[in-house]
């Protein structure tokens, strides 16, 4: 038995602070249910999608694989298939990476290790604007300027093609992929900086050997929303690919990727037509899913 | 060799009766400043040859500013001036460009041990590479002496291949040590290096220093009076960016010529 005297009204809760521990409580609630509201939105997005898309293949006997594998899209004969697509996606994201990771990487290695701070104060905040910058205007920016450019100077017969859609993205993901790769370049430790510079090592032989190797999972995360914002970008490209129906064998061909066949489509189609465009919706997510798988991985081993 | 004499600004001239080494590195009227605001003030200073010099005094005397611009570390800071000469072997290391070769013949050690986030090997072997070393067998040959001349072979002679995070402190700041011998330097300098140590740690480092010394000219600096005493030939006391005195540490610590210098080591202040 406690020896303690303990005043009898102890427990009760004064009347002043009844009304605090109540509004606590109350504010705890309209938190949780913002909170939830993202999380509801995602649960009926996924859903929606997944039952409206998968509805052909369950109830009206259509193949998934000849939807995946089929270069035919036409829907007027009831033939689906987004191969095409599927290709277009990849090859234009790829292509993308290639021209827009280098780019975007050195541009943060600039930023955060040789540039000087008045120089930096000038280029981060433009780049970080690029990012606020409306899709469709990169779209037009890319009719108006680049498409154009390509039509004269390869001679195509049309500049809506691969290579304008990758210009356009490689543009796009910059902020991306700067931002992201200069705050893991930056938050590399100064001393490791000061331990090589102190051996001897010239400025670059120790951001290419210590700075970029010490921020590599930083980076692999640019490299993956970067690819993201490629792969999911539906206005800009819209405007660049031209939208022909084929599987791409050069960069000049015209093209069709899979955000943009659901954006052009879904205005007038209906019953089985519709349906299909969801499908395309799934695969598109599948994508999305998987990268935010990969990233989930990187960001995992990066805190060993 | 060069003529720069000792400017002991208010020591006495008595010099002291040892087989005096050759001069390694002269510094005359050394000012530095960061912005507007001055952190050191006409710095003179000999450091001989292959001995153990260190550096004491209150924090924000200006001893680490000092050390770093042993080799130009301070460079990296904007906004750093620096005059004054600073002689190493004959050449003033501000007149020249060459950073590297600078950096290549001065090594240093840091407060911190700050291995990169690679094996022991290529931690060790990452100066020499860097030079150009490709040849295994020369660099297996650098990254075994090295670890050896910082006394931690035995240590890590089985797991080269694992992380060098993976030691503790004491090991990675012995590591820190080969890899600044790698280079195979002349001078070697230390900021603090085992005030982030414990005892035993710091007491290896310690003989560590002692058996260094017959190969190398150190420069270390040092909160821990003891240390001092125990592992430096000289010392200089530092104080608001000045020199106050610079003599044999028997000297410095037994018999300080300066007021000053006897309040900080009887540890009146600081």
């Amino acid at each position: 038995m406690s020896s303690i005297p303990v005043k009898k009204d102890a427990g009760e809760i004064g009347k002043a602070n009844k009304r605090k521990y109540i509004l606590e409580k109350v504010s705890g609630r309209v938190f949780l249910f913002c909170a939830l509201l993202s999380v509801v939105s995602l649960l009926l997005i996924i859903g929606f999608v997944f039952y409206k898309g998968s509805h052909p293949f369950i109830a009206e006997g259509y193949s998934f694989i000849d939807f995946l594998l089929g270069s035919d899209w036409v829907p007027s004969e009831d033939k689906f298939g987004i191969l095409p697509m599927i290709v277009a996606s990849i090859y234009a994201t790829i292509g993308a990476l290639i021209i827009g990771v280098p780019i975007g990487l050195f541009t943060a290695i600039f930023l955060a290790e040789i540039a000087p701070r008045s120089v930096a104060k000038i280029i981060s905040p433009a780049v970080q604007l690029l990012a606020g910058i409306p899709s469709v205007l990169y779209g037009v920016f890319g009719l108006a300027i680049i498409v154009p450019f390509l039509q004269n100077n390869l001679g195509l017969i049309k500049g809506q093609s691969l290579i304008a859609v990758i210009i356009v993205l490689a543009i796009m993901m910059l902020p991306t992929v700067v931002t992201v790769a200069e705050t893991a370049i930056r938050a590399v430790p100064k001393a490791y900086r000061e331990g090589s510079l102190a051996l001897g090592v010239s400025p670059i032989g120790t951001i290419f050997k210590v700075v970029v190797p010490a921020a590599k999972s930083g980076i692999m995360t640019a490299i993956v929303l970067g690819m993201g914002r490629a792969i999911g970008e539906t206005m800009a490209v819209i405007l660049v690919a031209g939208n022909s129906l084929v599987i791409p064998t050069s960069l000049t061909d015209s093209i069709r990727p899979l955000t943009t066949n659901i954006a052009l489509e879904m205005g007038y189609a209906f019953g089985t037509h519709q349906e299909m465009l969801f499908a395309t919706g799934i695969v598109l997510f599948s994508f999305i899913l998987i990268l935010n798988f990969v990233l989930a991985r990187i960001s995992s081993k990066g805190g060993n | 060799m060069n003529t720069t004499v000792i400017d002991r600004k208010t020591a006495t001239d008595k010099s002291a009766n040892t087989t005096e080494q050759q001069t390694k590195i002269a510094v005359k009227d050394l000012n530095l400043f960061y912005g507007e605001k001055q952190a050191l003030f006409d710095v003179s200073i000999d450091i001989k040859e292959k001995e153990v010099t260190a550096l004491i005094g209150p924090s924000g005397c200006g001893k680490s500013t000092f050390l770093r611009t042993l080799n130009r570390m301070n460079d990296l800071i904007d906004g750093v001036k620096i005059n004054g000469k600073m002689v190493i072997d004959g050449e003033d290391i501000y007149q020249s460009n060459d950073v590297i070769k600078l950096r290549t013949k001065v090594g240093m050690v840091f407060q911190k041990p700050n291995l990169f986030p690679m094996s022991i090997y290529d931690n060790v072997a990452y100066g020499p590479r860097m030079q150009g070393i490709k040849n295994k067998a020369e660099l297996n040959k650098i990254v075994e002496e090295s670890l050896r001349g910082a006394a931690i072979w035995d240590e890590v002679k089985d797991r080269l291949k694992s992380s060098a995070l993976g030691l503790s402190g004491g090991q990675q700041q012995r590591v820190c040590i080969a890899r600044a011998i790698a280079m195979k330097p002349e001078v070697i300098l230390m900021d603090e290096p085992t005030s982030a140590l414990d005892p035993i740690s710091t007491l290896k480092v310690e003989e560590l220093i002692a058996s260094m010394k017959k190969e190398y000219t150190i420069v270390i600096v040092t909160h821990n009076m003891q240390q001092a005493a125990r592992v430096s030939d000289k010392t200089a006391f530092f104080l608001n960016g000045e020199i106050i005195e610079f003599d044999e540490t028997n000297k410095i610590f037994s018999m300080p010529s300066d007021q000053r210098t006897e309040d900080y080591v009887t540890g009146r202040f600081g």
